[in-house]
């Protein structure tokens, strides 16, 4: 598919600069992600459009944890799109991977994705292939921002009405990776009964969600009842920013101000 | 190090979702819904998303039980069978079939779904046979 990435993939490989390369592959029919270990068997990688540019995306950074968590010493590659990196960079502040032994390999997202996503950032700071296209800013949330409180209210109490508690949007998250999750925690969920209670459910991971979310939008496809997430979360984000002036994963250097208990330290 | 994601099938119903498994050194470590599956498009339910856990769970039962003087035991397929043979004979002779009743699974194939209920109704000669799904 992507020649570009391919050569990238290759090169990485064949030097012993990574050990791995945690991508997409197209096999069984599929679209696959696949850790890549030999440089002479790339023939398979793609990039993760399908039928529809990036419809076939998978949660990669969630699976690199889970390989450093294995191998901390090991150097592994992985491909980006600029939520990805956002992750990475999110990732990296709150200890959770080492970015010296991540080798990112880039790709802009079409115009068409961008839209689809209203990605504020559809590219990473350095890709090998695609084209660098205008963020896009979200509409979603300003058509919700448009209505009453209680339409507004009625709107959201609608969409979680659909929820089946699968737990989906937490188990896709590529940013979950507590090792005890609020939402399993009976003091605050009723776990082990559906309905989920409603709107103290989502509204509970929405706002661990703060300051924790890069806009992938994986929770919203993955979720069997289409309950659009992605817009609760970008409002969400939106006022992180307006309150603190933080965008999650944009600046490496800047820690979630929600990373702060009981004010900024000394 | 050997990491893979393998290509599977939901064991929890017959809806047939597909998703990967993670498995890392030969553990099986997590679920990803597959995405390309034109059954689940990258969804999956509670149960199928924590497919993961019960795979190498050591509460997973791997021979047959039989309960001998109160305490479960474990004993060889052969004698398992028997024993429910024999027991099944014995209570179908003394109240007759519709005395017994058998319950199916969801877990396993149509198939052997259908074979079940011919055992059921042709061999033992009852209809009370029913299966986990009746949520």
């Amino acid at each position: 598919m992507s020649e570009q990435v391919k050569n990238r993939v290759k090169e990485l490989l064949s030097s012993g600069k990574i050990k791995g390369f945690l991508g997409l592959c197209s096999r069984n029919g599929h679209i696959a992600p696949h850790l890549f270990v030999n440089a002479d068997d790339l023939d398979n990688l793609v990039v993760g459009d399908k039928l529809a540019a990036g419809d076939s995306r998978y949660p990669l950074n969630r699976q690199l944890i889970n390989l450093v968590r294995a191998y901390p010493d090991e150097t592994f590659g992985i491909l980006v799109r600029g939520c990805d990196e956002r992750g990475l960079t999110a990732l990296a502040s709150w200890n959770q991977v080492d970015p010296n032994k991540i080798e990112m390999v880039g790709i802009a997202c079409p115009r068409e994705l961008a839209l689809a996503c209203e990605c504020l950032k559809p590219y990473p700071e350095s890709f090998v292939d695609g084209e660098k296209c205008e963020g896009v800013s979200p509409e979603s949330v300003a058509r919700i921002d448009t209505l009453q409180v209680k339409e507004r209210f009625d709107h959201w109490y609608h969409e979680f009405s659909k929820c089946i508690k699968c737990y989906g949007c937490r188990d896709i998250c590529p940013m979950c990776f507590c090792n005890e999750c609020s939402l399993e925690n009976n003091e605050l969920i009723r776990t082990g009964e559906i309905p989920p209670e409603i709107p103290t459910f989502h509204l509970t991971r929405a706002v661990h969600m703060a300051g924790r979310c890069i806009d992938c939008g994986l929770c919203s496809e993955a979720c069997p009842a289409d309950i659009p997430l992605r817009t609760l979360y970008k409002k969400v984000a939106d006022i992180i920013d307006k309150q603190y002036g933080f965008r999650t994963g944009y600046d490496g250097a800047q820690k979630s101000p929600l990373n702060f208990l009981g004010g900024l330290p000394e | 190090m050997d990491y893979r994601t393998v290509l599977t099938t939901c064991t929890h119903c017959g809806c047939g979702c597909n998703f990967y498994l993670e498995v890392l050194d030969g553990r099986v470590i997590g679920t990803i819904p597959c995405k390309t599956s034109p059954i689940n498009e990258g969804k999956l339910c509670i149960k199928g998303w924590n497919v993961h856990e019960f795979i190498q769970s050591k509460k997973r039962l791997t021979q047959p039980l039989l309960r001998k003087n109160g305490e479960l035991t474990e004993v060889s397929w052969d004698e398992a069978l028997d024993f429910t043979a024999r027991r099944l004979k014995e209570i179908k002779d003394a109240h007759g079939a519709d005395s017994l009743a058998f319950l199916t699974s969801a877990r396993v194939t149509n198939e052997e779904n259908y074979l079940f209920q011919k055992f059921c109704r042709a061999a033992i000669g009852t209809n009370n046979v029913d299966h986990c799904a009746r949520l």
